[in-house]
């Protein structure tokens, strides 16, 4: 078995990075994929609280690079489905921890019992981030409806293809798709968003999926449960959609309007 | 260029290597010689050269240099032997770009009106062809030749050519041409939203640029010294 290495990235903070990596690698291991997600952002570990095993962190990423742990001692079984693995990183290192050939040598054994290994990237464009990349097969650029977010996506896009190590090696570039998170059709409406199309026009490449701005993404953040566990929510529906596309299937695209408040609720003014 | 607006005409100019202003015994020197012809030096045009001088990269060093020039009674006019960024600081503080063919401190100044002499015919230069999109972060550099992008220049890409700059798709970000001084270049584009754009070191940025031609093809070129943006 070789698994795929994916990478979320964004060049920005605050955008759903992790969010992502947490309901994308969860989709996946909903689906029946062997799916283990690693959090890169050595010194601000979060990916633990999102996937609600902080308690449970014993060994973590660093140690494993240094030789200080095995892997099988580091990662993290999640409680809630069997296919789905937590490897956290050090809250007390930086990211100089990171080191290349250690990185190189954890994917490649994780690859041999692991359908998808999901990377969830620091912000920015320095070492970090430029680890997290570069041994990425595909890459997932979560981007905002925003200016700033988007030039910083379209910075980070310019540099999976020239810095990572398939276009170092010349290999097939790395496959990047367009996840557009925290839509809200409300202000695009009102012109206060980019646009699914301005976006889309400004990055050129495949729109992977779009998730809409909902309660929903924080209260899952806050109780440690993917969304994509919560079936109600459109948020949790639209990292499924997201997932299947990813996958190859042909999906149409949901949640690009605002929701339509029915008559009773609109009366009761709930929302 | 204009009829009988524009006439050329050829001058003397002195040029100072921008190496030497770093000299502490450039002053001193230079005030000596003053001294001697002061109505030679007096209000004399004076072209720096930076060849060799990649500190010089912003306005204020520029504005520096004219001053020090200045307080000898010189006028610092212009520059040569620039890369495109100092083009760009340079343009800023108010210089113009002069050609990077006058080595001779002195040259006789009856000069043939027109250079009869053409430079030597140079191994034909390619053009740059780039057919994938220019992120942003990313520069590319055409040198002394024209750049032909076929896809779009995304916000805070940088694309420079000593010649021509074509791009068939959106220009988003920053393009130069003429970088080396050519004001005969011409920028084209199929979609102008550019945040800046420059031939031979003037420049617009985008929001001078005319708000009835953004998201328009365009072709911009130097007419009269003024960027001029006509609709294709």
């Amino acid at each position: 078995m070789a698994g795929k290495v994916i990478v979320l990235t964004s060049g920005k903070g605050g955008v759903g990075k992790t969010t992502s990596a947490a309901a994308i690698a969860a989709g996946l291991a909903l689906r029946g994929h062997r799916t283990v997600v690693i959090d890169f952002d050595v010194g601000l570990r979060n990916l633990d609280l999102i996937m609600g095993c902080e308690r449970r962190v014993v060994f973590d990423f660093i140690n494993v690079i240094n030789g200080d742990a095995k892997l099988n001692q580091a990662l993290i079984k999640d409680k809630r489905n069997d296919s789905l693995y937590i490897f956290p990183t050090s809250q007390t290192r930086d990211k100089d921890a990171l080191k290349r050939d250690g990185v190189e040598r954890v994917l490649e054994e994780l690859k041999d019992s692991f359908d998808y290994i999901v990377c969830d990237s620091p912000a920015g464009i320095e070492h970090g981030a430029l680890t997290a990349m570069y041994f990425a097969d595909s890459a997932i650029i979560v981007t905002n409806p925003e200016v700033s977010s988007v030039r910083d996506s379209d910075r980070i896009i310019g540099l999976l293809a020239s810095k990572s190590r398939r276009a170092e090696f010349n290999l097939e570039p790395v496959a990047v798709h367009l996840l557009l998170s925290r839509y809200s059709p409300e202000r695009v409406r009102k012109g206060e968003m980019l646009t699914v199309e301005d976006v889309k026009e400004i990055l050129s490449i495949p729109l992977l999926g779009v998730i809409p701005e909902s309660e929903s993404v924080l209260r899952a953040s806050n109780t440690g449960t993917p969304v994509v566990f919560d079936e109600e929510s459109p948020a949790g529906r639209a990292y499924h959609d997201a997932v299947a596309r990813f996958l190859g299937e042909q999906r149409e695209l949901r949640f690009l309007q605002p929701e339509r408040r029915s008559f009773f609720r609109a009366l009761f003014g709930r929302a | 260029m204009a009829g009988n607006l524009v006439q050329g005409a050829v001058f003397t100019v002195m040029v100072v290597r921008a190496g030497m202003l770093r000299d502490p015994a450039f002053e001193p020197e230079l005030a000596e010689q003053i001294r001697r012809s002061p109505r030679f030096f007096l209000n004399a045009p004076v072209v720096l050269d930076l060849k060799d001088a990649a500190e010089f990269t912003d306005k204020e060093e520029f504005a520096e240099a004219k001053e020090i020039l200045h307080r000898h009674t010189l006028t610092l006019i212009g520059v040569q032997n620039v890369t495109p960024a100092q083009l760009l600081a340079a343009a800023g503080a108010g210089l113009a770009s002069f050609p990077p063919n006058a080595p001779q401190p002195s040259r006789s100044p009856p000069r043939a009106p027109t250079r009869s002499v053409p430079s030597p015919p140079a191994a034909a230069v390619k053009t740059r062809l780039v057919t994938q999109p220019v992120r942003s972060g990313t520069q590319i550099y055409a040198r002394g030749a024209d750049l032909v992008v076929t896809a779009a220049v995304s916000p805070g890409a940088e694309i420079i050519a000593d010649g021509n700059i074509h791009v068939y798709g959106a220009l988003r970000g920053r393009a130069l041409a003429g970088a080396g001084g050519d004001v005969d270049a011409r920028i084209f584009c199929s979609r102008l939203e550019a945040e800046l754009i420059s031939i031979a070191g003037r420049y617009l940025v985008s929001e001078q640029l005319p708000a009835e031609q953004h998201g328009f093809p365009v072709q911009i070129a130097l007419v009269d010294e003024r960027l001029t943006v006509t609709r294709n």
